[in-house]
């Protein structure tokens, strides 16, 4: 079929589930009450740093409707996402690393008995120095995590690709500059919550607000020491994520382990505080950069330091670290690269990821790096990325494979659509446009932990009543993966979405997907449904044939009918054609599964991170008004053209791209998670009135462009959406305040208070 | 989430019953409840009866009478916002009560709840297990007789300190004093008035002069016949939902033009509003732009605000001065 006989693909579809949503009866995590279900509370560390030396829950156990508590020797077991860095425990055993850090988890009658049975358990503490810079951290003799090997380095890469020092010494121009990012999370507004319950086989069920199920389902293994094969994890509908449920969490473990231990269903439900706590948010990094260019604006290297502050745990750090530099490669011709990236640990919330996974914040250093170039050497910003782009089907300079590449079709994307031309030099004294790009993967080529297994698969069956069902591991977060899925296999089977079941995220009914992270489900997930909706269409067509004396070939099955395309009068309802097919073939049901491609990356130590098997494309412009004397900037219009590869349903994509707008914005000018020695460690305001989220009054016009550069290795020629289109937002605003006002602010966020200091350092300097 | 902990609550029909009611020891009042649920769910009180003032529906309403406006304390704020005697007679506290909150908050909470809203400090509201961890402070210490704080004397906003700075942070409240507007309070022995700048006292801890057992019963508002020019402004840094963090009401009088009364009252900076004293330089002059300047300096060079709400209390004041300055200059443009 030729692209134009595509029926559902690329449309734009209601996305399932979303009407339960919209009226309130969508039944979350917290919604589900089980008989005799019993309440959790867990116990958490007042001090950043101390040694545990005695708990004591009698008083607490004493207390009317108080069942059990638990401690961190009930599960001693040390788990991580990341099999090479398990240094954490389901509570703290040994130290409490954190304020917030678990100790103890109750389980009553009620939240109420549970929250009044915390003050019944006496834990004594020695407390210990704590670090919340990451390079007092380093220097410090003393170790923050009990399970780390290199004292408070959690993490260090190196890696050069060519003669960086070599290439520096020779450029016309080179931009040396400290960025720092100061850390920010996801703020999903449904808090994570947990249920459990063992059932008489002793099989324990965990409901849970998770967007990685099947690594839950793995830890909880290990934790407790259960087989797989007796526990079930389910992932009820999601309230948000971005990142933030992508491990496992103290709760979890919690209520499984006093699920089994009181053999009553337990739940445990965060508080927002708790939310904060548990964090996995994006790292603050400081960021030394120099850029070198040759005269007419070619790069010719790029030599980053970066120290990451990680927290108290590893979390996925180890990827983080890669990621600080791994994704910096692309859409520009590098010339020569080194990055010298040390994670340290923190006696801070654990970060993680946040969408747009490590990569977020060397791109702001990036991206500002070569707006300073752009107006050194006089020239228009947009043309100095043109220049350096790499262009379609080639090898970054740290031996990434990349396929195809829409990057300078964005460009131009949003320079025709904000006017730039026209409109950039006309914008007077406080008004400004600014410009940035970006690539992001399309889920990794090596698992988390490693197999020979395929890293997606799908399962689809197809029945009398003229239906199918989808079988997924894979976790709608609300990004719309179950859409996408039923769109796939909606276009082969010729089924509208609505007839189409999405089962996916459990791990008893569900093939293992390895979740939502890395931007992976639509290539990954979508080729594994693809692939089963084909073998199935084969089948449907071939029977079809079979009754018109046809080849099956010329069977065409689109908006529930079977059509002979050589005679377009001979059709059939496709209920029929379903049942020939379940006459000729018995039960209708095919698999498909997916791996990745193994070799394309570097042969080098640590070339297999950040590989992926398609890579998207970004470009913002973004429009800003900023307030000289206030310092406030007013967000007028962000334009994003973002390169999917093909999209397989426009409304979705453009929705991920306008999330991700909002999202990058609100780092730029208001989100702070604030951890640091001022509070003595405490966050400086763990809830949502002092988190500063944006509001509609703060958010800007968003024009979302799809543009599409299919890739031979995606779906359809699918690629990632979820999380490319954030990377950009944030230096294309940052390099507009500049062309408002004529000041940068290097250090995120940009607060009134620091724009207002830098417009009046620029003033004595006599500038402007 | 953050349950809120079990208090009864009782629900009176008339302002007889729910005096008597708030006359009993540890008896709170519960209006709009969008100051004082958050609080206690953060463990910032303990009462031993809500006295739920829904039914009161004497409390409720704006009348206009020979001496002015009169707004019952459980009008609500999208009522004060919106009715159209408050906006005629005294803008400048619709356009305060419309800046409070969001839409949904402001359906719910009462200009009393306002008028009455406890001071803030961001080392105060924060959970109890938040404020347990650094062991209290001055204000917090004596909220929540479970927690037993360490540190009950200690200011973490200005070291040393012995006297609470937690900040006024009621938007409503700068802008009735600037309007010279009297409360009227009610206990279970009687009713008496004053002046609403006397309704507020330098204690962050317990910033209102109100005995216990007594109730705001609601505010009124003097007419002025003559010229006019009212402004409320505040600093927040979205565009909605955000307590100020700094804020100022503005009030000038004027006769042929000359100016015969002035105020200008600052909120955010301690537990009570703060008064410039503006008459001296402002009186008998026109408003216009070199006023604006003057009286941005003079507001600038009296206020100070302290680290006691978010963002840092030097733009804090910064801002000030640019808000004072802007405001005066839009109503001399209207002038």
């Amino acid at each position: 079929m030729t692209s134009s006989d595509k029926w559902q693909l690329g449309g734009r579809h209601r996305k399932l589930g979303a009407m339960e949503r919209m009226r309130g009866v969508a039944r979350y995590t917290d919604d589900l009450r089980l008989p005799r279900m019993l309440h959790a509370k867990i116990l958490r560390s007042p001090h950043a740093h101390a040694r545990i030396l005695s708990i004591d829950a009698s008083r607490a156990l004493g207390m009317p409707g108080v069942i059990a508590v638990i401690t961190g020797s009930d599960m001693p077991t040390p788990y991580g996402v990341i099999p090479w860095t398990t240094d954490e425990n389901a509570l703290a055993i040994e130290k409490a690393l954190y304020v917030g850090d678990g100790v103890a988890c109750v389980a009553a009658e009620s939240e109420e008995l549970a929250l009044r049975a915390l003050k019944g358990i006496e834990v004594e503490y020695e407390v210990l120095p704590a670090y919340f810079d990451p390079e007092e951290a380093l220097a410090a003799e003393e170790t923050i995590n009990p399970y780390a090997r290199k004292g408070n380095l959690s993490k260090k890469v190196e890696l050069e690709f060519g003669d960086v020092d070599a290439a520096l010494h020779g450029a016309a121009l080179v931009i040396e500059a400290d960025y720092e990012f100061h850390g920010t999370t996801h703020g999903a507004i449904e808090p994570h919550c947990a249920l459990a319950k063992v059932d008489a086989d002793g099989l324990l069920t965990v409901w849970s607000a998770t967007q990685v199920p099947h690594y839950l389902h793995r830890e909880l293994a290990k934790v407790l020491e259960t087989p797989a094969r007796q526990i079930r994890v389910i992932q009820p509908p999601l309230g948000g994520a971005f990142g933030g449920k992508s491990e496992p969490f103290d709760l979890e473990f919690c209520v499984a382990k006093l699920s089994q231990i009181t053999g009553r269903p337990v739940k445990l439900l965060y508080t927002r505080e708790e939310v904060f706590y548990a964090h996995r948010g994006r790292h603050p990094m400081k960021m030394h950069y120099r850029v070198g260019f040759d005269a007419s604006g070619k790069l010719l290297a790029v030599d980053a330091k970066t120290v990451l502050d990680g927290g108290a745990y590893s979390s996925f750090g180890l990827v983080t670290t890669y990621y600080s530099g791994q994704l910096l490669c692309a859409p520009y011709e590098l010339g020569a690269y080194r990055f010298d990236s040390r994670r340290a640990y923190t006696n801070k919330p654990a970060c993680g990821p946040k969408r747009g996974h490590g990569s977020v914040q060397p791109r702001f250093a990036m991206e500002v790096s070569l707006d300073k170039a752009a107006v050194e050497l006089g020239i228009d910003p947009i043309d100095l990325r043109r220049k350096n782009a790499m262009g379609e089907d080639c090898l970054t300079v740290n031996e990434l494979r990349v396929g195809s590449n829409g990057f300078l079709d964005c460009l131009a994307a949003v320079e025709e659509a904000s006017g730039w031309k026209q409109r950039r030099a006309k914008l007077g004294f406080g008004h400004g446009l600014g410009v940035a790009g970006s690539t992001y993967i399309s889920g990794t080529n090596y698992c988390i932990y490693p197999n020979d297994m395929p890293q997606a698969a799908v399962q689809i069956t197809l029945d009398r009543s003229g239906r199918a069902r989808i079988f997924s591991g894979a976790s709608d977060i609300g990004q719309g993966s179950d859409t996408m899925l039923a769109v796939i296999a909606g276009e082969e089977l010729g089924l509208p979405t609505e007839d189409i079941r999405v089962l996916s995220a459990d791990t008893d009914l569900c093939p293992v997907d390895l979740g939502a992270y890395s931007s992976r489900i639509t290539l990954m997930v979508g080729n594994a449904c693809l692939e089963a909706a084909r073998k199935l269409r084969k089948k449907v067509t071939q029977s079809v044939a079979k009754r018109w004396e046809c080849s099956p070939k010329q069977v065409n099955l689109v908006a529930r009918e079977a059509i002979d395309m050589h005679d377009p009068e001979r059709r059939a309802p496709l209920v029929e054609a379903f049942q020939w097919a379940e006459a000729d073939h018995g039960l209708l049901g095919e698999v498909g599964s997916y791996d990745t491609p193994k070799d394309r990356h570097g042969s080098y130590r640590g070339g297999a991170i950040g590989a992926s098997p398609a890579y998207s494309f970004t470009a913002h412009v973004a429009e800003v008004k900023v307030d000289a004397e206030t310092g406030e900037v007013g967000l007028v219009k962000i334009w994003c053209a973002h390169d999917c590869g093909t999209a397989i349903s426009r409304g979705l994509v453009e929705g991920q791209i306008e999330g991700s707008c909002y999202m990058g914005a609100a780092e730029v000018v208001l989100e702070s998670h604030g951890v640091n020695s001022e509070m003595g460690g405490l966050h400086h305001g763990p809830s949502l009135l002092d988190y500063r989220m944006p509001t509609t009054l703060d958010t800007p016009e968003i024009e979302a462009l799809i543009v599409e550069a299919p890739d031979a290795r995606g779906p359809h020629g699918a690629k990632e959406a979820g999380e490319g289109p954030l990377h950009s937002t944030i230096p294309a605003i940052v390099n507009a305040i500049y062309d408002a006002v004529g000041v940068r602010v290097d250090d995120l966020p940009v607060t009134p208070a620091k724009l207002v200091r830098a417009l009046a350092a620029q003033a004595e300097k006599g500038g402007v | 989430m953050l349950p809120l902990l079990r208090t009864p609550v009782a629900t009176p029909h008339t302002l007889e019953e729910a005096l008597s009611l708030l006359a009993e020891p540890g008896a709170r009042i519960l209006a709009g409840g969008t100051d004082i649920l958050p609080n206690l769910k953060r463990g910032l009180g303990s009462p031993s009866t809500l006295v739920s003032l829904h039914a009161v529906d004497a409390l409720r309403g704006v009348s206009v009478g020979d001496a002015g406006l009169s707004i019952g304390a459980g009008t609500t704020l999208t009522q004060v916002a919106t009715s159209g005697d408050v906006k005629r007679m005294a803008p400048s506290l619709a356009e305060a009560a419309e800046s409070v909150a969001s839409p949904q908050i402001r359906n719910m909470a009462t200009l009393g709840g306002n008028v009455c809203l406890d001071t803030r400090c961001r080392w105060v509201n924060q959970s109890d297990f938040w404020r347990g961890a650094l062991g209290g402070c001055l204000k917090s210490a004596g909220m929540n007789p479970e927690a037993s704080f360490a540190q009950a004397g200690v200011c973490h906003v200005v070291p040393g300190g012995k006297r609470c700075v937690a900040a006024i942070s009621a938007d409503t409240v700068p802008v009735l004093i600037a309007l010279d507007a009297t409360a009227r309070v009610a206990s279970a022995s009687g009713t008496h008035r004053l002046p609403l700048a006397e309704l507020y006292v330098n204690d962050g801890v317990q910033n209102l002069a109100l005995e216990p057992g007594e109730m705001l019963l609601g505010v009124d508002v003097p007419t002025h016949a003559g010229a006019r020019r009212e402004r409320y402004v505040k600093w927040r840094v979205r565009g909605s939902i955000d307590f100020p963090l700094v804020s100022a009401a503005l009030r000038f009088d004027l006769d042929a033009g000359a100016l015969t009364q002035a105020r200008l009252v600052v909120g955010v900076l301690g537990a009570r509003p703060k008064q410039v004293a503006v008459q001296k330089v402002a009186l008998g002059r026109p408003l216009d732009q070199a006023l604006a300047t003057e009286l941005a300096e003079l507001a600038h060079r009296q206020c100070k605000p302290l680290e006691n709400v978010p963002y840092e209390a030097g733009h804090r004041r910064h801002m000030l001065r640019v808000l004072v300055r802007r405001a005066i200059e839009a109503l001399a443009d209207e002038a």
